[in-house]
């Protein structure tokens, strides 16, 4: 009987944080005109990518819906540190597809993979530039049909650049947190940071052209809404 | 004796230098094609092409930035044969000394550009590119050096030229403008190593002003502007001001050069050789200015911005060459230079054998 209340009490001590846990949630919005978009022309002068399209694609730095809503915003808990579960938690994939990464803004923990695909019926050179120490840069080969490549960074850094050399419009951003505690806004510039422990914060908004922004929140023991300023161009 | 009595060239390794020249300077406007398509990256493996021998990489894989990159190598690999042909012709055909090691210096420049080539590469160094690109100026300048004075020209210096002396003071302010041209392309190869696209996007004035703004709000307020298909990294303050010393140091060259023009004239006469290669000297430069200017007005259009490449290097080996033959006449016309002479024109550029 003892030993069976001991477990109980085991039991409800082990979940007692993930129950008090709550998500810190928001929207993230464009005020004014972005800078208008460019077509990839270059694109559409290679043959195996531009085989893929129908009309020239265009950049898109500013991904902006009809109200304002801002994608590609990664929101994340600032100075939160060395709370990473990467190692445990699931790869997140990265297509070349259409001669172009997909998706081009994403977040990741540290330690966490990203398994880096080719669904293109041509080569491309994954080539990763960190800055920030510790992370290693790496240039590799991957052919048509060739077997998915595998990375992953110890130290956090914002917007991590990977690139294709072979086809220099080839991008994709990776953010490096240290914590499983971000998210990169929605089409509908929505986010969600869940299950976040109770305590005082700094939510950090980052996007690779506006810059940053934060807002103190205080999370207890249901959802907090955060409301950034709007994000425009100067 | 006269220099004439003494001096036999052989046409044939002039036209072998020439050649040389010639393949390296399209090798270095093939190098700015790399830099300008951002393909320097493209090839992953040295000195191997995607697993392949280098001259066995199938054609059909010669695609996009790989393109660029392999052909550089190529290329490259053609102006290593050409020099060490080069260098062994010096060695064994040209009486010479200093010649056979300005041959053997070629051979060493030519492969430790090879090497750091593939270093870059290999070492996913940018800064290595900077060095890269400046090896490859100073190679240039060497292998046109040797075309010079394995010349007919260079070998019949002083054979009664009026004026022949050429003053002092000149000679300085040619080498001071040939010096700074040589910082300016190192300044060059640090903002395009840097790849981050222009740092200003327009001409004659930075970002509508004279001297831009580069405090943080007014660099964020850039970037968040630049809307640019090939996604080069933020700009920062400092790339800004390296662009604006690449320009003043644009316009102190062209005031320099005009002045070298306009002094040759007045002290050599306007028929003299050097007075004219002077004149040639400040179209360089003009066109230099123009196609600086076109770069940034049509935002690094690979093309135009490797002629800015090609022209800044044409512009460097010609102050180069113009100091080599400004101090080697002067030498010639000392009283004494029978018996010391400068680079050989004088007392030891004996027959070639």
């Amino acid at each position: 009987m003892k030993f069976s209340s001991f477990f109980l009490l085991l039991a409800v001590l082990a979940f007692l944080p993930a129950a008090s846990a709550a998500d810190i949630i928001g929207v993230v919005t464009f005020k004014g005109t972005p800078p208008p978009e460019k077509e990839i022309t270059p694109l559409m002068d290679n043959a195996d990518c531009a085989a893929m399209y129908k009309a020239t694609p265009t950049t898109h730095f500013y991904v902006v819906g009809p109200n304002g809503e801002l994608a590609d915003v990664v929101v994340s808990l600032k100075d939160v540190t060395g709370k990473s579960t990467g190692a445990s938690a699931p790869p997140v994939v990265v297509d070349q597809k259409g001669c172009v990464y997909t998706p081009t803004i994403l977040a990741v923990q540290t330690g966490q993979k990203i398994i880096v695909k080719n669904s293109d019926t041509c080569v491309h050179n994954v080539h990763c530039k960190p800055t920030v120490d510790g992370n290693q840069e790496s240039n590799d080969v991957q052919m048509p049909g060739g077997a998915d490549l595998t990375y992953s960074f110890p130290k956090p850094e914002p917007f991590l650049k990977f690139q294709c050399d072979v086809h220099p419009w080839m991008f994709a951003w990776v953010t490096v947190v240290d914590s499983p505690y971000f998210c990169v806004s929605d089409k509908d510039g929505k986010f969600v940071i869940k299950n976040v422990p109770p305590g005082k914060y700094t939510v950090e908004a980052a996007h690779r052209k506006l810059g940053s922004q934060t807002q103190e929140v205080e999370v207890k023991d249901s959802d907090v809404t955060v409301n950034f300023p709007a994000f425009e161009v100067k | 004796m006269s220099i004439n009595s003494q001096t036999k060239t052989n046409p044939w390794l002039f036209r072998f230098a020439v050649l040389t020249a010639s393949v390296t300077f399209l090798l270095i406007g093939l190098g700015g094609l790399v830099t300008s398509h951002g393909a320097g990256m493209s090839v992953p493996d040295w000195p191997n092409t995607y697993g392949y021998n280098m001259f066995a990489f199938p054609i059909s894989k010669w695609v996009g930035g790989i393109f660029y990159e392999h052909t550089h190598r190529l290329l490259a690999t053609a102006v290593g044969l050409l020099t060490t042909i080069l260098a062994v012709w010096l060695w064994l055909k040209d009486s010479r000394t200093w010649m056979h090691w300005l041959g053997i210096a070629a051979f060493l420049g030519v492969v430790a550009q090879g090497i750091l080539g593939g270093l870059r590469v290999t070492l996913h160094m940018d800064s290595l590119g900077v060095f890269h690109a400046t090896v490859a100026q100073l190679f240039f300048i060497l292998v046109c050096a040797i075309a010079l004075f394995t010349s007919r020209f260079w070998t019949g210096l002083n054979t009664g030229a009026k004026n022949f002396f050429v003053p002092h003071g000149l000679r300085t302010l040619v080498l001071a403008t040939t010096l700074l041209i040589f910082v300016q392309l190192i300044i060059a190869a640090t903002i395009r190593h840097q790849h981050a696209g222009l740092a200003i996007s327009d001409f004659p004035l930075a970002y509508g002003k004279i001297w831009p703004d580069t405090s943080a709000d007014a660099v964020a307020s850039y970037n968040a502007h630049r809307v640019s298909v090939t996604e080069e990294s933020p700009i920062t303050a400092f790339q800004i001001e390296l662009q604006m010393a690449h320009r003043v140091v644009a316009l102190a060259i062209f005031i320099l050069v005009a002045a070298c023009a306009w002094q040759a004239c007045r002290r050599l006469g306007g028929k003299d050789s050097l007075a004219k290669l002077a004149i040639f000297w400040l179209a360089l430069i003009f066109a230099q200015v123009a196609l600086g200017a076109v770069t940034i007005w049509t935002n690094k259009a690979a093309d135009v911005t490797t002629a800015h490449v090609m022209v800044g290097a044409l512009s460097l080996v010609t102050g180069a060459l113009w100091c080599l033959i400004g101090f080697g006449r002067s030498a010639s016309a000392l009283p004494d230079a029978q018996t010391f002479g400068v680079f050989g024109v004088q007392t030891s550029m004996m027959a070639n054998k």
